[in-house]
């Protein structure tokens, strides 16, 4: 019989606001030209002298971090508008400013209020959108998010992400050994939460496609499960513990399967998919070599996963029901943990580029390769749900921090962290309002 | 079949050459043979018998490493850690109530979930030798973690090489 060694083994499972974010946002490489924008301060419509929330530095923020505009200072303004009938069209023109921001947030009740927001062309002098919106102090943050995100969207074309999530993994040296937490957070690196911590390694978080749960690998009692937790409960399946190695998880586009790895007793890593609810599990891939790291495409058809079996890890994909899988990659001695975008236009990887590990992104009609990291040992893209931008992992001296960057390469922001080594950010899919 | 005997042949040689016989005495030994015939211009050697003295013990040979270490990208068992892995081999097959867990791991580069593979064939090259050495199936587990355990942290050669390892972990 087996004698299990109890070791003093601490797995919180938490939802706990923390007070303070720990990601503090720096763009460390612009497009060349960022539109000059202005984001006048809201007018407060209330007897109560307390603002909840800075509704218009929140927005002003998001549109900094995004690398392509750039509101001007509120000391720069000519006038403060807060009501449409109040703009003059000649003081922004003057400015230079091509766009212009403002809104109101009135308190209607003791915990609610709402938010109105419009957006001008200063060339057109006209409105491009404006939108009101109820909130209450827990969900204004979310709400002036989303109104960035309708601007963003308005003046660029591409849907914005600012009301997005990100989940990572941190590693923290205490007295004996590290530390490992599954943290959530806005993208901004605002409202953290640890979902779940552990003094055991924890890997490969994946977003469920509603953006509920997260599904990932945790190796309490020195072995590798895969669990699916709920976001808002906290509660946690085990949906795979076999013997070996269980690991690399992805939902599929519909929510109700994981593609998985599966080691069993001899090692042979293949991919595997896992129907949640039944928990019956498909062998896709049956080579000797280590077959791994699967996702899906987003029509839900193949499967995308790394494979060594032609001496180095290339991409190969097959189809999610069986069959022989196709090399994908021929570009460099070692390409790996492909994700692609939610348009299916780009296929992400960790590729080798003469000796530092950068993430690659591949045109997936044309085959073209292009690097957008310049770290040495960047790896983990994972595309944001508007397919625009990637965030990965990279070291800063020893420590892992994130970065995002623009799918072209030109866009690149540092997401630099306290104490912990952090690493595995994965993006969450857009919310559903 | 010729080649059969042969080895049968050999072996019994090997046998009796290794027996313990009847001492002989070493002619050129202690000098002068006693009763011999002396001839001219001979003489003898006349040192002390010395004693047969006994082997000092590898102070580091009875502790046996519980850690292999292997090349970048390599899951081939160094020619100098078969021993370790032989005499881990004999321990649990002459104790059939051992059981070990094999742990492998991978530096940092690349990709996380494929070290784990690269983590995984290690523990399982050294499962194999372990297997074909006398353990048995259920005496050993094996698991993978990856780049996710280092024990150097640090991004250069001296530290990937201390973390590319697997480690042999009695769990009774």
């Amino acid at each position: 019989m087996l004698r299990h060694t109890f070791k003093t083994l601490i797995i919180a499972v938490l939802l706990l606001s923390t007070a303070q974010a720990e990601l503090i946002i720096e763009i460390t490489r612009g497009a060349g030209s960022r539109t000059p924008v202005a984001v006048v301060p809201f007018a407060w419509v209330s007897p109560s002298p307390r603002v909840p929330l800075d509704v218009a530095e929140v927005v002003s923020a998001d549109l900094t971090r995004s690398g392509r505009f750039a509101p001007i200072p509120e000391s720069d303004m000519l006038q403060k508008p807060t009501e449409g009938a109040d703009m003059d069209f000649d003081d922004w023109s003057v400015l230079g400013v091509e766009a212009v921001v403002i809104g109101r947030v009135e308190q209607t009740g003791e915990n609610a209020y709402t938010v109105e927001f419009q957006l001008f062309d200063v060339f057109r002098r006209r409105q491009l959108v404006g939108y009101r919106m109820p909130a209450s102090r827990g969900t204004m943050r979310r709400v002036a998010h989303r109104a960035a995100d309708m601007i963003y969207e308005k003046l660029t074309g591409i849907k914005g992400v600012f009301g997005t999530k990100v989940a990572y993994v941190t590693a923290e040296q205490q007295r004996d050994g590290l530390l490992y937490k599954l943290v959530v957070a806005d993208q901004d690196g605002e409202n953290e939460h640890t979902i779940m911590e552990s003094t055991d390694p924890i890997m490969s978080p994946a977003w469920s496609p509603d953006s509920r749960r997260l599904a990932y690998v945790s190796f309490e009692g020195d072995k590798s499960s895969i669990f699916v937790q709920t976001l808002r409960t906290g509660n946690r399946q085990r949906v795979s513990s076999k013997p070996g190695i269980n690991g690399a998880p992805a939902f599929s586009p519909d929510g109700r399967k994981l593609v998985l790895t599966l080691g069993g007793v001899d090692g042979n890593l293949d991919i595997h998919i896992l129907n949640i609810s039944s928990r019956e599990t498909k062998r896709l891939t049956t080579h000797r070599a280590i077959d791994t790291e699967g996702s899906w495409s987003p029509d839900g058809r193949f499967i995308y996963f790394t494979s060594d079996r032609s001496g180095g890890p290339q991409i190969y994909r097959v189809s999610a029901t069986g069959g022989t899988p196709e090399r994908i990659t021929f570009e460099g001695s070692y390409n790996a943990r492909p994700r692609l975008s939610p348009d299916g236009s780009r296929l992400a990887m960790v590729h080798n580029d003469r000796g530092d590990f950068r993430i690659a992104v591949m045109d997936v009609e044309r085959r073209d390769l292009l690097i957008v990291s310049v770290g040495r040992q960047d790896e983990s893209p994972s595309f944001a749900p508007n397919s625009d931008t990637l965030i990965y992992a990279t070291r800063q001296g020893r420590n892992g921090v994130l970065e995002s960057v623009s799918a072209d390469g030109l866009i690149r922001q540092r997401l630099a962290s306290g104490q912990a080594d952090v690493r595995e950010p994965v993006w969450s899919p857009f919310p559903r309002f | 079949m010729p080649q059969y005997k042969l080895i049968v042949v050999i072996l019994a040689a090997v046998l009796l050459a290794g027996c313990p016989g009847q001492p002989l005495s070493d002619p050129d030994a202690t000098g002068a043979v006693p009763g011999g015939d002396a001839g001219p211009n001979t003489g003898g050697i006349g040192d002390d018998p010395i004693g047969r003295g006994e082997q000092i013990p590898d102070p580091y040979g009875s502790e046996l490493s519980n850690i292999i270490y292997f090349a970048f990208d390599s899951s081939e068992i160094r020619a100098a850690d078969t021993d370790i892995v032989a005499r881990h081999a004999a321990q649990m097959a002459n104790n059939s109530r051992m059981e070990i867990r094999l742990e492998g791991h991978a530096d940092e580069r690349g990709s996380r979930e494929y070290n784990i593979g690269l983590g995984e064939r290690r523990s399982q090259a050294v499962r194999r030798l372990l297997l074909i050495q006398g353990a048995s199936v259920g005496q050993i587990s094996t698991v993978s973690f990856g780049e996710e355990r280092p024990v150097a942290i640090g991004s250069s050669e001296g530290e990937y090489a201390q973390n590319r390892r697997v480690e042999f972990k009695y769990t009774n």
